[in-house]
This record gives C-alpha cells, structure tokens and sequence, in this order.
C-alpha cells in the first residue's frame, strides 16, 4: 500500500514559551524550538505500521522551505521510506485552502492509496485534510484512532466520537483520514537514527514541477486572513477549599456532584 | 586375617582390575568435562569482544580479596559463614582430591609432620562441610530464606536442585570418610590406632562406628567408599556446568575478569573509534550474541543466590526486575539455545520474550545489585546495552520520549529556555547577599560551580543552588557558573541507552568548561559529579560540594553554629552517585557531626547499603508499576530509625523524598533538607 503523510514543522508547545511580540501581531518566534506536529507523528507511526503488516512504501510530504527537511528527515528515522518538500516562494502565506491546493497537486503526480493527515496543526484550523479530500474526491473521515486494512480496497475504522465513544466505519481506498492522537505509541527516533538520514536526499517541488497556478496559493489567494493576536485576559483564577483533608474532599465532591460531574 | 587392606588399584571390582576401572571413569570424566566446557564456551567465542587484561595485578589482587578471600560474603552473616567454611574445605579437600585421582593407591601426599597436620586439617574440612551441607539443606527445606524463593512468574522453586546439590557433596563427604574410616577400622582390629584420624571428625566416627565390623566387609566399604566417591565427584563435575553450581569454575574467571572502575558504563563497542562507531548496524544488546564474553560468563558464574534482588529497591517496591533473575533467565535461554549436545540456534530477541520492556526500563542504577553480589557479576552494563538496544528500536516509553526530545532541542528534560538557566540567581533575596558570576567570557574564576538542569530549573531546588553558592561565597572561592551555556550532564541520558545523544551533550559540555578556563569544577548534584568524574574526559578535575565543606570545616574557614531545635534528630541518606558509585561516606557525617548539638541516627540500611530514593534525571520522568513508592519506603526506614529530619546531599533525592513524605501523609511529622541548607543556616 502506496501511503502519503502530511506533515507540518510546528513550535514546539512544551518547549517553548508562547508570548506575544511587541507589535501585538504575532508570537515571538526568536528563541522557539520546532518539532513535528504531534497528530502528524501519530499519522506517521501508525503508516509504518500498516506498511509493516501489509508492505508498501510510506512518503511524508510537507509544504515549507529548507528549514522544513528537518522533520522530513526526522519521520524518515523513523521509518517513513521516502521524503517530498513542496518549496516555492510563491507558496508563501497560504492558507489551509492554498496548502490543500498544493498537496493535491503532489497527489495528481503519484499514486497513493492512502493520506493521512494529523487531526490538526498546533497552530492549525483542522482543515487541511477534509479539503484535500474535496479536492480530489476521495471519501474521508477525521478523527480516527484505529485502522484495519480489509480486502478488496477498503479500510475499516474507528472514529472517536464523544464521550469516549467509537465510530465504527468502512471506507473505500483511495481515501483521506485524519488521525487523532493515541491511536498507537510512536516509536521513538533516536539522535542517531537522524544522523543515519542526514544524506539522503530529498526532493523539492515548485508550482512548475506540481503543474500549478500561481495564483492559486499564496498570500493573494488566501480566502482567510488573520486579523488579531491576542493573549486572552486572565480569569479570576482558582478557587482554594479551605479546611482538613477530608473536609476539603466532601466540598469537592458535593461541587463536582451539583455541577452534573457524577452520573 | 587379611595382612594389610587392598587398595581400589589392586582390587578387583565385578572381574574389573580396580586401577584400570579407575582409569577408565577418570579418562570418560575429565574427557566429558572438557567437551562440556567447550561447549559452554561455544556461545563465548560469538559475543562481543570486552576488554578486560589491563591493570593484571589489580585484578590478581582482587582475585585474592573476593576470591580466596570471600570478601562480600560475610554480609549476610549465617550463609556467609558457611560459604567461607565451604569454599575453605574445598580448596583444602581439593588438593586431596586430585591425589586420590592421579594416585588411586594410598599416597600420602605430605609425609612426616606436615603430612599429620594436613590430615588432621583434612579431615576437619570434610566434617564441617559435611555438616554445613545438612544444615544448608534444613535451611532451605524448613526455614526457606525470603530471597531464595521464585517467584510463580520465573518458574518452579529452585530448592530441588539445590538440595540435590548438596546432598551430593555430603556424599562426597560420606565416601570420603567411608574410605577414611574403613581403613582405620580394619587397622585398629589388626592392633593399630586410629589416632591418624582426627577426633571427632566424621572419618573418626565412621571408624568407631565400624570398630565391630567384619575385616571383609571394612574391605567393600573401604573399596565401595572411594568408587562412590569417585563416581559422584566426576558426576558433580559434569553436571555442575548445567546450572547455578558452575560458579565454582568460573567464579576465579568472573571474579579476575570483573569490572574494575565503578561508577563508568562501558562504551557500546569495545575498541572501535568515533568514526568506526558510526558505521555500527546496531546499538546496543538484542540478541544474546550481543552481549560481551564476560557478560554472559555472568550468566554461568550467578551463583541465585537472591542477594541482589534483596537488596534491589526496584524489586523491593514491586517493579517487575529482579536482578538475579536477569541473569538465571539469561543463563536459561544459554543452556537452551546452545545445548551440550545438539546444534546452537541463535539471533532471537531479548526484550520481548525472557525480558519485558518494562524490566529493563525499572532500573534505577543504583549499584546496590553489584555490592552485594559476592562474585562480582555486573549488572548496569548490560541494562544499559540492553535500554541502547531499544533505543536504536524506538522501543523507548511515552513518558521518556519528551524529556529526550526537550533535551535534545533545549538542553533540559524539562524544555525550559536556555536562557533562563541561570535565572535563580536572580532571586530577589539572594542577589543582593551574593553575586553569582556568569562565566560568559568576560567574567573569568578559577572553579565552576556545574548547577545542572534540576537545581537551575526546580523551584525547590533552586534553594541548593543559592545555598552553595552561598558556601563557596563565604569560603572565598572564585567561582562562577556557565549559565545559558551549561547543558543537562547526560548522565542519565547515556544510563537510559541514548548514547549519542549523550554525546552531543558532553561534547558540548566539555567545549564550554575548556573555553572557561576553570582549573576545578564543584557540583551539588551527585549524578552531574558521577557524570563529569567518569564520563566526561580532559576536563578540570571535579568535587561534590559536600567534599569541599567537609574540608573547610576541618580547615575552620568555615565555622557551624549550634542547632538550636532540640526536638529535631537527623540522619543521613547517602544518595546512590555520591555513596555507592564514589565512596563519599565520611564527608557529609563529618559535616553534620561538626555543627555542634546535632542528633544524628544511621538508618540500618546506609553507606553502601543505602535504599535508593527512586532515582534521579530521567527516572524521574518514568511511571513505573509498582506497589509503593522507593521513596515512602526510605522515609519509613527514617522514621523507624528515630529520626524526623532526613537529610541528603542530592536534588533528586531530596525531591523523592519529600514527595514521599507528602505522599505517606508524614508532612509535619517528617522534613527533609539538603546538607548545603543545612550548612547555609548553621553557618550564619
């Protein structure tokens, strides 16, 4: 099975401090450290994995610049076989329509059988996969924590729905899935598999290798623009019981209980 | 009567001339041992090369010392004991032995004096260690030693075998004396003495007990005697390389070849370059054949005698590791896999079917196992080799992963910012009494103070590092601290199998202590100090800070006043990195015993023998299964020793234990503090 795995270079929410600039516009993006998407490590994982049961390839593509390999190059040490950078200036400021748009593009060129796609970005809407799916017509399903390949071209899956609930499924091959976290346990990649990988090469796409229109992506064709940054304000903070230990687990209890918290 | 007794070599056993029956079993015996042994060395010859014939006189003299001495068995005073008179008897029998062997006529093997004391000593030695082998027996058939027992999930109880085992020695004994005593007997009738025998020995009550015997029969049980001795001694040499028993051949070896520099881990390849070491396929240990030589001579020499195991605080709160069990597992999956007789079948992963991820990953690395096990066997290396194999596999737990990753971007396991490393010595209250340089390549001082991550990013232990701040302030040392170019030691980070990320740390590490120009380097945190004294190279040399104290007490520079809480008694927890791995005792005892009016108690288990606190670095961030925690379990030995104020000379001990204190619900009837604290208050 042919699978493609989109991927994003997020900063990293643990290891950084998100503040806002002094211009009020944006994050302070000096000292931030940068990593997978977390939904899209779990996407990655979980393709190796049913490349490892069934056999085929697994390709993580993103849309960036150089500084963008170093998570290609990362879910490669992983285990992913083959890495696609989608690069072109004119990509710049596209939104997640433009993004969706220069994907498809890649996915015209090649044959995959299956695309993942993380829930959402850290710094995402969650739309990148249900609009590459309109985009190609392929059926697609979103926050799916379990997949199991069938035969004759189909998946069957598992959606987590409220409640803890599951959302049994069958979905026709090609498709688009949007993969929601624990779905499995991504394998760790090691400092040393990453400098296995350091050479090998991966390619870079523009709009003439993707045989795309320029204006269809790119700051002029973002639908969306963003207006405001802003640091919410700060509640009233949290409420302290008062009293001995079991006197404080009484008044938790009876709030959780008045509040609907107890069935 | 018969003039004199026949010998085994001139008598005649069923129409067998007794020197050629003799000669026969003693060829098939040591001709059946050697194919055994080279069998055993089979899977030897495919491991991993370990380096192990430097500093020979070292380990000739430790051979003697732990060896011919039994230097660790007296630690369990009962069955130490009797391993002593044991082993004594048999080195001594040993000699005998192989007379009766190459001589099987009645040699003496000493004349005149010497001769006389030799069998008397002789003699002893086959009583006592006949009487040890019944008193081994009830031991473990009646009083069942806890550390003894298996576990349903390692399998059946190994009592069987042990008390065949012994039983088969006793025998050994019992034809001894059988031959001894029948001689004498026969002796004594024909107007002899039986003053040859020592008094009271076993071979001097056989004879007594057969003074009434006919001289016929004193003559099969003379012969009977030495063909059952002779059979079970070359049947117990050919059967002990089956099992436990095999120690007795290569404990000399495991004990000569042992490791001989605490506190270090071996490198992933013996003898390979920087550069070669890139081209390795594979880190770490997953097969069998991926362990060194002297690895799995460990796995032949454990002896299961349990005492590992009951001193692991892993094993002792419920985690799934048992480190006798690493080994008898091992040693189970050798003798399958390369049988005595049959084809070797190798390449089969570890971690996964006799070891689970889980035990590998419980090991605080403490080195409790390793003091204790009277043969030397080593332990943290093969968990360490064995946590690289499922590094290089991406086998590492969830809640591991994100300390790695944030120490791989920020240099820290918790993945705050690099600049605000040195952010504590800010504090409001602090800065104006001290003023803490950063050595950024303006400022310039003669010692490093190394903070590392806990005590620069922990709120509570950022008190450690304003406190010996304060110290090496007051006693006049020119220090400072690297700041935002300090990165965490590595030191659990190579323990836990990421060895090249342990690098990237060190290196970096070592270019900015070299750019520094420091000549010494002082550190409050036991794991930085294990860290830089034995991982790291060509760095200035380095001290924990309780060392320094120490000295500057002796020294009066620096003066402790009296304790003024009458209520408080103290003891000290000696943490695992400064105790154990670096044979810091005396320094922090002398330290509180010098600050005049303190009540100190020792818990039972200290110094060497010191209870883990759960570990520090990255075994912080690992959730364990497991019944209690390490820490409650220390805070209750506290408390059971008299004491109300523990106090420790590491972060990561004193985070443990307070959380236990917390935990266990002793908050006000238990605190904790560290020794710099300490000194810091009671200095003024």
């Amino acid at each position: 099975m042919e699978i493609l795995v989109c991927i994003r270079r997020v900063p990293d929410t643990s290891e950084n401090e998100i503040q806002l600039n002094a211009a009020g516009n944006d994050i302070e993006r000096d000292d931030l450290v940068y990593s997978i998407n977390e939904w899209d490590n779990y996407a990655v994982e979980e393709a190796i994995q049913i490349v490892g049961r069934v056999g085929g390839n697994v390709t993580v593509v993103t849309v960036g610049g150089e500084e963008d390999e170093e998570v290609l190059r990362r879910q490669m040490a992983m285990g992913a076989n083959h890495g696609v950078l989608l690069a072109d200036d004119s990509f710049a400021g596209s939104d997640a329509h433009g993004i969706a748009t220069i994907l498809k593009a890649h996915v015209a060129k090649g044959h995959y059988d299956l695309i993942l796609t993380g829930v959402q970005a850290e710094d995402g809407g969650a739309q990148v996969g249900g609009m590459l799916a309109a985009m190609l017509d392929y059926p697609f399903a979103s926050l799916v924590n379990s997949i199991q390949v069938l035969d004759g071209g189909k998946l069957k899956i598992t959606r987590e729905i409220e409640g803890g609930n599951k959302e049994i499924n069958e979905i026709d091959l090609p498709c688009v899935l949007s993969i929601q976290t624990g779905i499995n346990e991504p394998r760790y990649v090691g400092m040393r598999g990453i400098r296995q990988v350091a050479s090998v090469p991966i390619p870079a796409y523009g709009v003439s290798d993707l045989a795309l229109a320029p204006e269809l992506v790119g700051t002029a064709a973002a639908r969306l623009t963003r207006v405001d940054y802003f640091v919410p304000p700060a509640g009233k903070g949290a409420r302290m019981l008062e009293g001995s230990r079991k006197e404080v687990v009484e008044q938790l209890v009876e709030l959780v209980r008045t509040k609907g918290g107890l069935r | 009567m018969p003039e004199a007794m026949q010998s085994p070599a001139e008598a005649t056993y069923w129409l067998i001339p007794g020197h050629f029956l003799f000669l026969i079993i003693h060829t098939l015996g040591m001709a059946c041992f050697a194919f055994i042994v080279v069998q055993r060395l089979r899977p030897l010859l495919r491991a991993q090369s370990d380096l192990r014939w430097d500093r020979p006189w070292l380990r000739l003299g430790r051979v003697f010392q732990f060896w011919l001495g039994q230097w660790k068995h007296p630690r369990y005073p009962g069955a130490g004991l009797m391993h002593i008179l044991v082993f004594a008897g048999f080195l001594i029998l040993a000699t005998r032995a192989f007379s009766l062997i190459l001589g099987f006529q009645e040699h003496a093997l000493f004349s005149g004096t010497i001769g006389r004391v030799y069998d008397a000593v002789r003699d002893y030695a086959t009583t006592i260690v006949f009487v040890c082998m019944i008193v081994a027996a009830v031991r473990r058939l009646l009083f069942k030693p806890a550390r003894y027992a298996v576990p349903a999930k390692y399998g059946k109880a190994h009592t069987g075998d042990a008390v065949f085992l012994l039983g088969l020695i006793a025998l050994l004994m019992a034809g001894d004396s059988l031959f001894e005593g029948s001689k004498v007997a026969f002796e004594v009738q024909r107007g002899g003495t039986s003053e040859s025998l020592a008094w009271l020995s076993l071979p001097w009550l056989v004879a007594n007990v057969l003074s009434y015997a006919s001289p016929a029969a004193l003559q099969s049980l003379h012969l009977g005697g030495y063909l059952l001795h002779d059979l079970t001694f070359f049947f117990l040499l050919c059967y002990r390389p089956f099992g436990i028993q095999f120690h007795v051949e290569t404990s000399l070896f495991s004990v000569f070849f042992a490791k001989l520099d605490k506190g270090t881990i071996k490198p992933v390849r013996w003898g390979l370059s920087d550069e070669q070491l890139d081209k390795v396929q594979s880190f770490g240990v997953k097969t069998f054949e991926d362990f060194t030589w002297k690895h799995m001579l460990d796995f032949y020499s454990c002896a299961d005698c349990g005492r590992c195991s009951d001193n692991c605080p892993a094993n002792a709160v419920g985690r799934p590791l048992s480190p006798r069990f690493l080994s008898v597992k091992a040693r189970d999956y050798c003798f399958e896999h390369y049988p005595v007789v049959g084809k070797a079948n190798n390449g089969t992963p570890l971690v996964g079917t006799i070891y689970s991820e889980d035990e590998i990953w419980s090991c605080t690395t403490c080195g409790a196992c390793e003091e204790e096990c009277p043969l030397l066997v080593e332990y943290i290396d093969k968990i360490v080799d064995l946590r690289r194999g499922m590094v290089d596999d991406g086998k590492v737990p969830q809640s591991l992963q994100k300390p790695l990753r944030a120490l791989e971007s920020r240099g820290n396991p918790y993945g705050k910012m690099e600049k605000k490393k040195a952010e504590w010595i800010k504090a409001e209250t602090f800065r104006k009494t001290c003023e803490v340089k950063v050595l950024d390549g303006e400022a310039q001082a003669d010692t490093l103070y190394f903070v590392d991550s806990v005590t620069s990013y922990d709120d509570r232990m950022q008190a450690i590092g304003r406190a010996t701040a304060r110290i090496l302030d007051r006693i006049g040392e020119n220090f400072g601290i690297l700041g935002s170019a300090e990165k965490d030691s590595g030191h659990e980070v190579r323990r836990f199998g990421e060895e090249t990320l342990f690098r990237a740390l060190r290196d970096h590490n070592t270019e900015e202590i070299r750019a520094s120009g420091v000549k010494r380097i002082v550190t409050s945190d036991p794991h930085a100090y294990n860290s830089l004294k034995h991982d790291y190279d060509g760095i200035a040399p380095v001290e924990h800070i309780s060392q320094v104290i120490a000295r500057e007490v002796a020294g009066g520079k620096l003066k402790l006043s009296e304790i003024t809480d009458r209520k408080s008694v103290f003891t000290y927890h000696d943490p695992c990195y400064l105790g154990r791995h670096n044979g810091v005792y005396e320094d922090p005892r002398t330290v509180l015993d010098a600050i005049p009016g303190l009540k100190r108690v020792e818990m039972n288990r200290s110094r060497d023998r010191s209870f883990c606190c759960g570990g520090g670095g990255l075994m912080t961030f690992y959730e364990p299964q497991e019944e209690q925690r390490m820490g409650v379990k220390r805070v209750e030995m506290a408390a059971a020793a008299g004491a109300n104020v523990i106090v420790t000379a590491c972060p990561f001990c004193l985070m443990n234990v307070e959380d236990a204190i917390k935990v266990s619900g002793m908050e006000g009837k238990m605190a904790a503090l560290d020794l710099a604290e300490l000194v810091e208050r009671q200095m003024g």
